[in-house]
């Protein structure tokens, strides 16, 4: 990667860490710190879904691995934050490489491989609903003791700037999908597996460690939000909304680009929080808003909200050109 | 161990609900076969014909029987709609689209319920939930036997539609051979939201049928779309026998693992089995070859 790939993530970096110190209310915070984790979970799906083109309905099977990963280890084993969110975010890795394993190995695509995500979601729902461990229907909830080796702050900004470094490093990893080998054999076998395959491309191999990487930066989102909001259960961890979430966001704001999580992410909870404020508490609202401009992006600019600049870019450029 | 009359009392609740079941699989498989795809906002679109239902029996205290002759081309009507001019126009003919837009879709019209009806679930009252019938020793609740006749008729009626009328011939050409059909004259546009519209009305009859013993909310869809998945997959995907079968299959195990896992662990047998049919037989039971 060269400089000019790295500069607009630390531009973007650099705004996102400046502004909970521009004075924001802690409402205003708690919606900072949501819509980044979303902004996390749906730069995890993307390299699946927009790198790989395998549409995963199910990364709450990531998300809810790493939340309760990290807050179990910390209550029952008594790990340091640090380490229990490593952890959450390597077992989020190995559940993706074993659902990517049974799925890619089955020869599962398209709305089949969306199916059976959605199902594992729903399984481990089902089962850290009933388990023992994850507190069964009661949920978890984590003691309240802040320091640096809790990842607690009384001041919350400095949880903003922890979850904005780990956007940065998911953003990162975007970036490097863009330019290198790897990312390339990924793409390839998204546009037309058989021909990946035919010049040599290992695609299961390829898809593989497309699903292990995306399941690591979900399970980061669901680790640091357990860690920010100290509740889980299991509607929260393995619900369908996250895996909506994670799926919308890259979607809207750009599929298979590094900042089209970001950018989705972004658009939509402004929109969401927007519409919540107008239609004065009426619950759904914001979803059906959700809902509503997944419809509109892929009827009129599939390429999200990044594509519309291009497209306009490009657009200025053919009477030139012609 | 358990007393052989609970045992053949679960097996025939479990054929009984399996009917239901299939009832609403037919729509999602028939759509399936035709479009190829899959149609996720099938679970909310259960959701509005169950409204639709309560809200005839809650406002005009329509029977539910009485209401599918209403509903039915309602909901027919409502699919026919939806496929011609959100879903086939929004999704430009790529499959990854349509799964995406019927997900919004889904996602508009559950929240769109709960902003209507919040999240309070309601249920018909109603008598007519109560009644049993008896045969030896067991009791039958009543809408549930007329559940069962009712899934088994629809499911005969639309094979004889597909099989013996023109529509039907149509719809099959289209399953076949896409741009053939077009080349003969069908309109494949038409078809396609007509396909859908009957996807839609199986699920109105549905709704009558679970109406008298169920209950809804916005989320009530929800909890049987991904039981009509397994139910699809497992019969073949686009097959109608495969849907009646895998339906009363369903039923029977969800019935049974009810019994020995309790209530809330229950509905994970019907996931497993779902995962396991796809990793090991994608083609499902029925199917054919991919």
């Amino acid at each position: 990667m060269s400089a000019r790939d790295l500069l607009p993530v630390l531009l973007v970096l650099v705004v996102l860490a400046a502004l909970p110190f521009l004075g924001l209310s802690g409402s205003l915070l708690n919606f900072l710190v949501t819509t980044l984790i979303i902004a996390l979970a749906g730069l995890g799906w993307n390299v699946l879904g927009g790198f790989g083109g395998q549409y995963s309905f199910g990364h709450a099977a990531f998300f809810g691995t790493g939340a309760y990963a990290t807050a179990i280890l910390q209550m029952k084993l008594g790990w340091n934050a640090w380490a229990a969110l490593g952890a959450g975010i390597g077992l989020g890795a190995l559940t993706g490489l074993a659902i990517g394993y049974l799925s890619f190995r089955a020869g599962l695509r398209g709305s089949y491989f969306a199916l059976v995500t959605l199902a594992f979601a729903e399984v481990f729902r089902i089962l850290a609903n009933a388990a023992d461990f994850t507190g069964g229907a009661a949920g978890l909830l984590l003691p309240l003791r802040p320091g640096l080796a809790t990842l607690q702050f009384t001041d919350r900004r400095f949880f903003v700037l922890l979850v904005v470094a780990v956007v940065g490093l998911a953003l990162l990893a975007s970036r490097w999908l863009e330019r290198s080998r790897f990312g390339a054999h990924l793409i390839a076998v998204r546009e037309n597996e058989e021909a990946a395959r035919a010049l040599g491309v290992d695609a299961l191999s390829v898809k593989l460690r497309a699903i292990a990487l995306s399941a690591a930066i979900t399970a980061s989102a669901g680790g640091l939000y357990v860690q920010y909001f100290l509740y889980l259960d299991a509607g929260v961890a393995y619900g369908t909304w996250i895996s909506v979430e994670a799926l919308l966001a890259p979607i809207v704001g750009g599929i298979g680009t590094a900042f089209g999580p970001l950018v989705g992410a972004l658009a939509l909870q402004g929109l969401g929080e927007l519409t919540k404020h107008l239609a004065g508490g009426i619950p759904g609202v914001d979803l059906v808003v959700f809902g509503a401009c997944l419809i509109a992006v892929i009827a009129f600019a599939p390429q999200g909200l990044l594509g519309l600049r291009r497209r306009k870019r490009k657009a200025r450029a053919v009477p030139v050109g012609a | 161990m358990y007393a052989p009359q609970i045992l053949i009392e679960a097996a025939l609740n479990g054929l009984m609900t399996g009917a239901v079941y299939a009832l609403i699989a037919l729509g999602l498989t028939l759509v399936y076969g035709v479009l190829h795809i899959i149609n996720f906002a099938h679970g909310a679109l259960l959701t509005v014909a169950m409204f639709a239902v309560w809200g005839a029996f809650a406002l005009v205290h329509v029977d539910p029987y009485v209401a599918m002759i209403a509903i039915v081309p309602l909901m027919f009507g409502l699919g026919y709609g939806l496929q011609r001019f959100v879903i086939g126009p929004a999704s430009h003919g790529n499959d990854n689209n349509v799964l995406l837009v019927t997900l919004g879709l889904s996602i508009v019209l559950e929240n769109g319920l709960l902003a209507l009806f919040r999240s309070d679930t309601r249920a018909l009252d109603s008598d007519a939930a109560l009644q049993v019938i008896e045969i030896g020793p067991l009791l039958l609740s009543t809408p549930r036997v007329i559940g069962l006749a009712a899934s088994l008729a629809v499911t005969g009626l639309l094979w004889l539609l597909l099989n013996r009328t023109d529509t039907g011939r149509a719809i099959r050409a289209v399953a076949r051979e896409k741009l053939g059909a077009r080349l003969v004259g069908i309109e494949v546009d038409h078809v396609y939201a007509v396909t859908f519209g009957l996807g839609c009305a199986c699920l109105a009859v549905a709704a009558c049928l679970l109406m008298p013993t169920y209950y809804v909310n916005p989320r009530s869809g929800a909890a049987f779309v991904l039981v009509a998945f397994t139910i699809v997959v497992l019969g073949g995907m686009g097959s109608i026998a495969g849907a009646l079968v895998g339906g009363l299959i369903i039923g029977v195990v969800e019935s049974f693992s009810g019994l020995l896992l309790g209530d809330s662990l229950g509905q994970i047998g019907i996931f497993l089995i779902f995962i396991l049919v796809l990793l090991v037989r994608p083609t499902g039971l029925f199917g054919a070859r991919a």
